[in-house]
């Protein structure tokens, strides 16, 4: 690239700047683009309510804060819809702080559901490192793997867990996965090895490598990629947080980027024809 | 107490994110402090939860309590310390036993359970009669799904040279490649946005209650 060509570029600072202001205020003044749902976010929410009432779901909380804005309003909107269905939800986390987003949403929905207990209608089971091999150790024996939730009570003292031995008596895994072990694991074992139903929400990031399990021979059941699939989720169950209220910014700032992609085309195609020229 | 700490917890979030956001004027002492702080303590609440989350309750636990039952653990146990040997110069032939394991191990399970379901299963998702579903976009979607699994595959192919009626079909299947990865820079994208949108509402709602948090 010639230094006139280098001049001519825009100091990238600036493109940072707009960035930042064109994602600042779309949230502080709300626009409210309309969101559209996708099939993949309304396979996710029928499979939830398909599930009859009374059923023990797996959801694992495998990613950190570091994934937060894109999988927490995903964890918020599928645990409140299994309360409000009277699925019984099983939380485990083959990330470390996964335990910890889990907490972070039963303690916001705990006080809007009163009569559902932990232990009974909830419980969190806590990490396990591992990855696949763990998740094929919960296929064979639950409690082996699982002896105590993670405050430490027995299994056994835990009502939501009888029966529990396996996979067999669980109406579906749903696994929020930000990377490896995640989402592709439970695919590998709780479905294709054996048999139960596997849905997910992932980030945007790894979405394009999750999609193909969504498919004729239903390795997942739908899929919510990244902020988008969270506030598809949040439409559908009539839920709006802060996936909702971030497509407005979302929306702003790609219209941004395309602007400068198509910008940066334009001048490229300009300075190699101004090159050509300068040659001939 | 609990809300001066909360306070507190907020102001150093504000303080690092303004601290790491700076780092995109230009590299400066205050980004590479924080950058420090965030690595340490990384290591730090790493190296503290694998004692107090996995090695007590996975083995030091069932050890003391029962022995007998779980010997078995003692295995894991010597393998993971002959990993540690790696530390000292002399003795770091010794983890290459445990590595080794670990190795063949993963290639075994992980060679089975992704022929199972990223070939076989993807494959066999596949084979299908385009021409039913009803809905004439899905039956175009099923088409592009079998002509762009097909083309991409005949541009990985290498034993034959890319021309003629054969260099077409790989010269369509880049064109599919090439899509594929607009999509994926599309999620990357959203994704990036999305990080960044969640800092603003943390900073705009928690910090200065601007917007709902």
């Amino acid at each position: 690239m010639s230094e006139n060509i280098k001049k001519k570029q825009i100091d990238r600072r600036w493109i940072f700047l707009l960035l930042f202001i064109s994602v600042a205020l779309p949230l502080i003044f709300v626009i409210g683009f309309p969101i559209e749902t996708t099939e993949n976010a309304r396979l996710v929410y029928g499979l939830i309510e398909q599930t009859p009432k009374g059923s023990k779901v797996i959801i694992s909380f495998d990613y950190d804060p570091a994934s937060k804005p894109e999988l927490h309003p995903m964890g918020k909107a599928l645990m409140k819809h299994c309360f409000d269905r009277d699925i019984k939800v099983i939380v485990t986390a083959l990330w470390p702080m996964g335990v910890q987003m889990a907490e972070d949403i039963y303690s916001d929905l705990k006080d809007n559901y009163p009569d559902k207990k932990y232990g009974e209608d909830y419980v969190n089971m806590g990490y396990k490192a591992g990855g696949i091999v763990t998740i094929q150790a919960m296929g064979k024996n639950f409690r082996d793997i699982f002896p105590q939730d993670m405050n430490g009570t027995s299994i056994d003292e835990l009502p939501i867990l009888d029966g529990i031995n396996n996979f067999d008596n669980l109406g579906f895994v749903f696994a929020l996965s930000a990377g490896d072990p995640g989402i592709k694991q439970w695919v590998q074992i709780a479905h294709d090895t054996f048999g139960r139903p596997v849905s997910g929400g992932v980030t945007g990031v790894s979405a394009p490598a999750v999609i193909p399990y969504v498919n004729q021979q239903q390795q997942l059941i739908g899929l919510l990629a990244g902020l988008k699939g969270a506030a598809e989720y949040e439409l559908l169950t009539k839920t709006p947080g802060t996936a909702t209220k971030g497509m407005d910014a979302q929306s702003v700032a790609h219209l941004i980027i395309i602007i400068f992609i198509i910008m940066g085309n334009i001048n490229y195609w300009r300075n190699k024809k101004a090159e050509k020229k300068g040659v001939e | 107490m609990e809300h001066f700490f909360s306070v507190l917890g907020i102001w150093l979030g504000v303080l690092f994110t303004f601290a790491i956001f700076s780092f995109l004027y230009k590299d400066n002492p205050v980004y590479k402090v924080a950058e420090q702080i965030f690595v340490g303590l990384s290591a730090g609440y790493w190296f503290v939860y694998t004692i107090y989350f996995i090695l007590i309750p996975n083995l030091f636990d069932p050890l003391i309590n029962d022995f007998a039952g779980n010997w078995i653990k003692l295995i894991p146990a010597v393998l993971g310390i002959m990993m540690l040997m790696r530390l000292m110069p002399k003795t770091g032939w010794v983890s290459r036993f445990p590595i080794a394991l670990v190795i063949g191990t993963t290639s075994g399970v992980f060679f089975l359970r992704y022929l199972k379901s990223d070939v076989i299963n993807q494959l066999t998702a596949t084979m299908m009669n385009p021409f039913t579903g009803g809905d004439w976009v899905v039956i175009i979607g099923q088409i592009m799904l079998i002509v762009g699994t097909l083309t991409g595959v005949i541009y990985f192919y290498f034993s034959k040279k890319h021309e003629g009626a054969f260099g077409a079909t790989a010269k369509v299947g880049i064109y599919f490649l090439m899509i594929s990865f607009g999509a994926a820079f599309g999620y990357t994208a959203m994704a990036r946005i999305s990080l960044l949108i969640g800092r603003l509402q943390f900073l705009l709602g928690d910090w200065l209650g601007i917007i709902s948090p």
